[in-house]
């Protein structure tokens, strides 16, 4: 196969040595969004109601009563909690699940997952994972059926260029990540918009802060 | 998807508009298609206008693309050396053949009997299905529209929504054959629903995935592939082996780069600020998602594209299938038409130069040039410009012929030319026009002309030529105000 290496390398030098060199400018699309940090979290909080998700805005102290309630009107009995989940957030009500390495089987079983983020971007109504404290493992916040996620006012961005250099640090630690924009969807049957095709079918969003 | 194999012109004649007068009949699939494009349209139209920096956001994702390839080489080899350390493989693949072979033997040696497949089109390309299936391993396409048509037997036709030419009622009926069902409602959720019943146990029990990729970063060794459903993220993140397909020309220089990617692409596609699901992964993560990774770096006919300095932007191309939704041709043929996964005006360009003429020279054809595709495209590229350079050389190689020196079209074009150089002939060319159209003309439209001229008007008509010319006209008004 090492035929196949040089081959494929030789034939793309070749096509290229002619090809013009020099410094690549690019155009000045926007680097920042400059919205007042107040315009920013509507923004997000907007975007995010655009997917159908619903958002809770409400001050950090108050995460923890703001899960239980959200929980239980949903009807969530079993709640899986990653490795690093923050003390102060763990709802009351649910079984919490912790994390010890279960098989995709026994993680399917599971009613709902809890978890933060590593950024959210208002322009686009996007959430990142980065499977850091308090998000673990991708399986974790994709097979149960239900997702809460905690976003922090401080974790809010304006555009996908500020959000970069906060992701950089988990690309280089080798870490995944998820970038998720409401629940799953499809519109494959006659352009019919469907909510929740594999991943989680409910997305409720925690705005803290 | 394809267990149906795309034909090859030369050997069976049917070219493009051969298959389009097929299609056109198809009264649903054009309004299937009518539908679809109209309402992407809208969409796309709407979020790519309500971003201020749209435009310099084209012009960045170009110029990245500009340097990706011309650097490409470098980029390669920094891919692989990057993927090798963060504990992946890297394997290389001249063409199609090679390729196959590649990866049923991973699968093989994984001990697969069945394999879950996410991000299809590339291993449509290599024709991997059948492959896998004659050495006993079972592909499960994920995606809706792919299951559908896997499920249904058929072929895609449009590189974003597969089965838009299928209407509920009939997959409907797709999955309770396949799914072996005795009650099934026609509502999209339900039959959302029973997909998702359907796959689940084999997201849970599946040992390898196939899958393509969006971008590949040299600089970090990380793959990334969009989605809507969530069943990427099941076959990239539950199996213990995962093979990634990824031709040449899917690789960015940095990490960064994605910033602008990362907006242009759902934009253009499903018309969305942002696809539901981004995955990036880099190698292997222990205890978080496959042991084992594979990247298929696959050339096939693609450096060969690099070293046209006209065509080599096809390469740029990031699959939105924007040009598609804005295509008069598409809008009319559906994607069947271009027998190809590639469809559209890409399809147009791309479908040609990776097979050859012999197997698809009609396709550079397939378009009026009016240059709507150029404008929607999200990197620019100048789809009409490649596609009259790729004309220029269908016409080349077949004048290379006999045949082709004889043919029709060619005669017809030394004689135009001939015409444009001396406008005496013109004029002379138009008067017998006038007398020898009173055969076939009937008010004032022809649309039958004798063999040879047939393939303008077997599906559509024209004007007749006006009993005077413009240029006759002109010359009996002058002196008048
Ligand atoms: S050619 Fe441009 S518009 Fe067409 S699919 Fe490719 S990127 Fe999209």
């Amino acid at each position: 196969m090492s035929g196949a290496r040089e081959a494929i390398l030789g034939s793309v030098r070749r096509a290229t040595e002619r090809m013009p060199t020099g410094v690549v400018e690019l155009p000045g699309y926007r680097r920042a969004l400059g919205l007042d940090p107040a315009a920013l979290l509507d923004r997000f909080a907007e975007r995010l109601k655009d997917y159908d998700v619903t958002v809770l805005r409400v001050p950090e102290a108050q995460i923890a009563t703001t899960a239980s309630a959200r929980i239980a009107e949903r009807g969530i009995r079993t709640l899986l909690i990653p490795p690093e989940f923050p003390e102060a957030w763990r709802p009351s009500g649910p079984t919490l699940v912790p994390d010890s390495g279960q098989g995709a089987r026994e993680l399917n079983e599971i009613g709902g997952v809890m978890a933060g983020c590593c950024v959210g971007i208002a322009e686009s109504g996007t959430i990142v994972l980065d499977a850091g404290p308090g998000q673990g493992r991708r399986a974790l916040t994709l097979l149960p059926d239900y997702f809460l996620c905690v976003v922090l006012a401080r974790q809010v961005v304006g555009l996908l260029p500020e959000a970069m250099p906060r992701l950089r640090p988990a690309i280089d630690a080798g870490r995944p990540l998820t970038f998720v924009s409401g629940p799953s969807a499809t519109a494959d049957i006659e352009l019919n918009r469907v909510r929740g095709v594999h991943g989680p079918r409910t997305l409720d969003v925690i705005l803290a802060g | 998807m394809s267990a149906v194999t795309y034909e090859t012109e030369a050997l069976t004649g049917r070219d493009f508009p051969e298959r389009a007068r097929e299609e056109l009949r198809d009264s649903q699939l054009r309004g299937n298609i009518r539908k679809a494009t109209t309402t992407i349209r809208a969409k796309t139209a709407e979020v790519t206008g309500e971003l201020p920096d749209w435009q310099d956001l084209r012009r960045a994702g170009q110029a990245i693309k500009r340097e990706a390839m011309r650097d490409l080489a470098r980029n390669l080899e920094a891919l692989e050396a990057n993927v090798s350390r963060a504990g992946g493989k890297v394997h290389w693949a001249r063409d199609a053949a090679e390729a196959r072979w590649i990866i049923t033997n991973l699968a093989q040696a994984a001990g697969a009997e069945m394999v879950i497949k996410v991000k299809s089109m590339t291993t449509d390309e290599i024709g991997l299905n059948p492959a896998l299936a004659a050495a006993g391993i079972r592909p499960i396409e994920t995606d809706l529209a792919d299951m559908i048509v896997q499920l249904g037997h058929d072929t895609p036709s449009h590189i974003l929504v597969p089965a838009i030419h299928k209407n509920r009622a009939e997959i409907r009926e797709i999955f309770m054959r396949a799914m072996g069902l005795d009650h099934l409602g026609d509502q999209p959720t339900e039959l959302t629903a029973a997909a998702r019943r359907y796959l689940r146990e084999r997201f849970l029990s599946a040992e390898v995935a196939i899958s393509g990729g969006n971008f590949g970063i040299a600089d970090t060794g990380t793959i990334c592939v969009l989605e809507s459903e969530g069943n990427g993220r099941m076959c990239l993140s539950l199996p213990r082996v995962l093979i990634t397909l990824l031709g040449i020309e899917k690789v960015l220089p940095r990490f960064e780069d994605l910033e602008v990617f990362l907006q242009l692409l759902p934009r253009a596609s499903t018309g969305e600020r942002m696809n539901p699901y981004t995955n990036l992964w880099t190698g292997v993560r222990e205890g978080d998602g496959p042991q084992e990774f594979h990247l298929v770096l696959l050339d096939n006919g693609r450096s060969r594209i690099l070293a046209d300095p006209v065509a080599r932007e096809t390469l740029h191309c990031i699959r939105c299938s924007r040009c598609l939704n804005v295509c008069p041709v598409y809008e009319r043929t559906g994607g069947h038409a271009y027998n190809s996964m590639y469809q559209g005006p890409i399809g147009a360009i791309l479908t040609p130069q990776l097979r050859g003429f012999a197997e698809a020279g009609s396709l550079p054809y397939a378009s009026t040039l009016c240059g709507a595709c150029f404008e929607a495209c999200p990197v620019r590229i100048n789809i009409p410009q490649i596609l009259i350079h790729l004309r220029g050389e269908v016409v080349r190689e077949k004048q290379a012929t006999l045949g082709g020196r004889l043919g029709a079209e060619n005669l017809a074009m030394q004689g135009a030319l001939a015409m444009f150089e001396y406008p005496a002939l013109m004029g002379l060319a138009q008067r017998l026009g006038r007398v020898g159209q009173k055969a076939v003309e009937r008010d004032g439209r022809i649309d039958w002309l004798p063999p040879g001229l047939s393939g303008w008007t077997a599906s559509r008509d024209m004007p007749a030529l006006p009993p005077q010319s413009f240029r006759a006209w002109w010359r009996s008004r002058r002196g008048r105000p």
